[in-house]
Parts: structure tokens; sequence; C-alpha cells
């Protein structure tokens, strides 16, 4: 039963996540992306998150996801358009950096040692309920929680800096 | 029980199809969003590891990856909005200069 569960998000989130490639309109590849977010979220609630599954669907794919999805309406923007190669020669020597690329991550994959893996008793499972991450958040991780506002900060200023008009 | 090796499968395969999109796609709202999946495949691997390993720490970097995906973004689109202002295209070939 959880297998099949976990299979059928699985295959949910990947066709999803290969349908942003093959959209031409970014509208459609947002949307898609949400598809994808979805079925995370459902994968975090069977992992026992069910607090970071909830801020899923509300943070990521309610707010984050709303801003590319106002941006790409109000920047009303054209379709892909096709694609024109300008160095040709580029293409053949892609194959064999790619050859390359992959020989180094089978190389590193042989080189990683297996993990100690603990004891698999439900007991030992994390939990990640309201309460727990709240109380992990505000005792232990206050330090990166508070930098984290900090950035928040930033980013809000550095946003209006970037996307207002101009005076000049 | 599910093998933890599952989870993390399916998040090698996702983050594969973001880097697959930042390299083949040319609109940088889709190179974007390319970039947000493979923030998610991430957090994909800190949970069940988190889960696995029975340490909250995982979600809790998750919960601060998500910020910075929100940070990220915001900047991110202010950018794009300021490229398009000057360029009148999204496509990144055609933005080759840092000069406005």
């Amino acid at each position: 039963m959880e297998k099949a569960l976990f299979i059928i998000f699985a295959v949910v989130s990947v066709a999803a996540a290969l349908n942003i490639l093959l959209q031409r309109n970014p509208l459609y590849s947002a949307l898609s992306l949400v598809g994808t977010l979805i079925a995370l979220s459902a994968l975090y609630v069977m992992l026992r998150a069910q607090f970071i599954a909830a801020i899923q669907i509300v943070v990521y794919a309610g707010a984050i996801m709303v801003l590319f999805v106002f941006v790409i309406m109000l920047l009303n923007a054209p379709k892909e358009a096709p694609y024109i190669e300008k160095h040709k020669a580029l293409r053949f020597l892609a194959i064999p950096f790619a050859g390359l690329l992959i020989a180094e991550a089978f190389y590193v994959i042989r080189l990683v040692k297996p993990i100690q893996m603990p004891a698999s008793d439900d007991s030992a499972q994390a939990v990640g309920t309201t309460l727990s991450v709240g109380t992990k958040l505000f005792t232990d991780y206050l330090l990166p929680f508070e930098v984290t506002s900090v950035l928040i900060l930033m980013a809000i200023v550095g946003a209006m800096v970037l996307a207002r008009r101009g005076e000049d | 029980m599910i093998p933890l090796s599952w989870y993390l499968g399916l998040s090698a395969l996702l983050f594969t199809i973001g880097a697959v999109g930042v390299f083949i796609k040319r609109n940088a709202i889709t190179i974007f969003l390319c970039i947000e999946l493979m923030l998610n495949a991430v957090n994909l691997t800190f949970v069940a590891l988190s889960s696995y390993f029975g340490d909250m720490g995982g979600q809790l970097f998750v919960f601060i990856v998500m910020t910075v995906a929100a940070a990220e973004a915001a900047v991110g689109l202010a950018i794009i909005i300021s490229i398009f202002r000057n360029r009148e295209s999204l496509n990144v070939d055609e933005a080759d200069s840092l000069k406005l």
C-alpha cells in the first residue's frame, strides 16, 4: 500500500517536472511545477513531515508560485522563440564532455562508502508536527531563524530597488 | 516501509530534470522554474534523510531553504522585470551584456 502510494506520487511528480520542459508557454510550465510541488507535499506526509507538507502547499504552491504567475502575466511574455544554433561546432564538443561528466559521476558513486542505517523501527522516526518543528526552531536553531529574517528583509529592499522605474 | 534509496533516486531524477531544464530552456522565467524544481528535489532529500535518521534538523533546513527560495524568487523576478523593460525579451541568449 505504502509503496503503491509512493509510486503514484513519484510518477506524478516526475511527469509534471518533465511537462515543465515540454511546454513552450511559461504559464503552463508554472502550473506543472505546482503539480510537482503538490505531489512532493504528499510524499512529505508519507515521511511524517506534516508541517513541512503544509508549508509546501501554503508558502510554495500558494505564495511563491503566485508571484511567478503574476510576473508571467504582467510581462505578457511572448512564447519561446525557436532556437537558432549559433555555434554548430560546439555540438560535437558536447559529446566527449558529457561522457566525461558521466564517468566522473560513476567514479564518485563508487567512491562513496555505504552509510550505517539506523534501526528501521518506527519509534526512531522524527515526526514533524508543528509542535516539534517549532520547539526545535526556537531553541536549537534560533540563530539561523533570525539570520533568515534579515535575509528576507534584504530581499524585500532589493526587489523594490530593482523593480521600480528609474526616475532618471 | 519504503527503502530510503527510492526517495534519494526520485530526488536525483527531479534534480536532473531541473538541471537539464536550466541548460536547454531559453526563457528566463522557465529557467527560474527549473531552479525551483532543483531546490525542491534537494528538499525531498533533506526530509527523507531527516525521517530515516530520526533527526529534526533536516526538516528545519527545508524550512530555511524555502525561505531562501522565496527571497531568491522575489529578487530574481525583479531582475527579470528590469531586463524585460530594457530589452523587450525574456530570451536569455539576447541578454548577453551586463550593461542595461
